[in-house]
């Protein structure tokens, strides 16, 4: 039928040592029943989300492989055993910068750095480091829109902007578009979501929200069938807004405490006894109109 | 919704009229917002008592939000900001920036303790 990856395959793959770790996400761990689904012609395949990479930023007690990490996750995701369709960066490409050309150094080398990924399409969208201080100028210059939609093999992804307006709200506009965009949509559609802060209130004292993230939300809503995945949080967490899942990735740079497990949101330090722990990225396989699979990867 | 209109919104709700004074009116509490810290960054507060929270900012747009009492302002510099608050719980709450201003936006917070009347 239409499963490429067949299920004994993939616990293959998650089963192997060697760092794989694998974690089933909240409400993924159910395979399709069957390869046919209402008679389209769908195709499993899977993308890999990579998130918070923060190129250019300096900290030797968080990460003494600052320079490093990106490239080792580069390396990482060409040494899978099959390409994946096509690779996100779900935001905070670069580490902030008050110097604007020192921003544009940093997406520029952040570019050439992922050039080196074998699949056929990277996609990327802005964190607020990347775009909150010049509303998404320079972003813009480097990898393109800050908000977009493509369809792929019958799911149609959502990549959204909470972040280019500083005060991380998606605006009327964008919401406008959004709207547009779902409203040519059957009911049944799968959709994906991108987007990099919480749409939902994960945790307002840590402002891991976004202000009018729940009127995408309540778009959403209509359709059966809708999952996010996001950043920001620089951790793997999992939430339900009513039947939509939340997927929060690591990152590649520190690890960020559980919301409200720590005083401040400050940064874990770096364990010399436990290298790159907590950092890492994802496999997602899509098994369109019925499942996806997460499977997190981790850095040695 | 602009800056603008909201702010007014939060001006039709929350602010205290500009003429209210030290003797007259409640306590003003001016909390100074730049790159990367609120000063005062401890505000000691009693419980059910009246305060104008005053904001300014000396660099750039900053952010303040409690959500523990749901007050959220813009701080713009040259363009200071009251808002009237009253605790209506005792405890230790975070207040923090949430408008994106650079490395340290991070650390921009500071903190509130409301201390029960008696
Ligand atoms: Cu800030
Ligand atoms: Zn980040
Ligand atoms: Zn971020």
């Amino acid at each position: 039928m239409a499963h490429l990856i067949d299920r004994r395959q993939f616990l293959h793959l998650a089963g192997i040592g060697g760092g794989v770790a694998f974690v089933s996400g909240l409400g993924f761990d159910v395979f399709a029943a069957d390869g046919l689904t209402d008679g389209l012609p769908v195709e499993d395949f899977y993308f890999v989300q990579l998130s918070d990479t923060h190129w250019g930023f300096k900290g030797a007690d968080k990460n003494p492989d600052a320079a490093g990490t990106l490239q080792k996750a580069v390396a990482a995701v060409n040494a899978l055993d099959k390409p994946p369709d096509f690779v996100v960066f779900t935001g905070d490409l670069t580490h902030t910068t008050d110097d604007a050309q020192e921003r544009r150094r940093r997406m520029a080398e952040f570019k050439a750095i992922v050039s080196e990924l074998k699949v056929k399409q990277v996609k990327f969208i802005p964190g607020e480091h990347d775009a909150s201080l010049d509303k998404g100028e320079a972003y813009q210059a480097y990898f393109g829109d800050l908000h977009y939609s493509f369809d792929h093999k019958g799911i149609h992804f959502i990549a959204l902007d909470n972040v280019s307006d500083p005060a991380a709200q998606l605006g009327p506009t964008q919401l406008a578009w959004l709207q547009a965009d779902l409203q040519v949509l059957p009911a049944n559609t799968p959709i994906v979501v991108f987007t990099h802060r919480p749409l939902f209130d994960l945790y307002a004292k840590w402002d891991w929200t976004t202000r009018d993230g729940q009127q995408a939300i309540d778009m959403l809503m209509a359709f059966e069938n809708v999952v996010v995945f996001y950043g920001h949080i620089h951790q793997e967490h999992h939430h339900l807004t009513g039947h939509i899942p939340h997927h929060a990735a690591k990152s590649l740079i520190f690890p960020l405490p559980a919301p409200g497990s720590a005083p401040k949101r400050a940064p874990i330090p770096w364990d010399p006894a436990k290298p790159y722990n907590g950092l890492g990225f994802r496999n997602i396989e899509a098994y369109p109109w019925k499942n996806y699979r997460v499977e997190e990867k981790t850095l040695t | 919704m602009n800056h603008y209109l909201k702010k007014c919104l939060l001006c039709m709700l929350l602010l205290a009229p500009l003429t209210a004074t030290a003797d007259t009116g409640p306590t003003v509490i001016v909390i100074k917002a730049s790159k990367f810290l609120f000063q005062p960054a401890k505000i000691e507060l009693k419980k059910g008592q009246t305060v104008i929270l005053e904001f300014t900012s000396s660099d750039r747009m900053h952010g303040f939000s409690l959500p523990d009492f749901a007050v959220r302002a813009d701080i713009e510099p040259g363009n200071p900001l009251r808002v009237s608050f009253t605790p209506d719980k005792a405890g230790s709450f975070v207040f923090r920036c949430d408008i994106f201003c650079g490395d340290g936006h991070e650390e921009m917070a500071g903190e509130i303790i409301v201390r029960d009347g008696g």
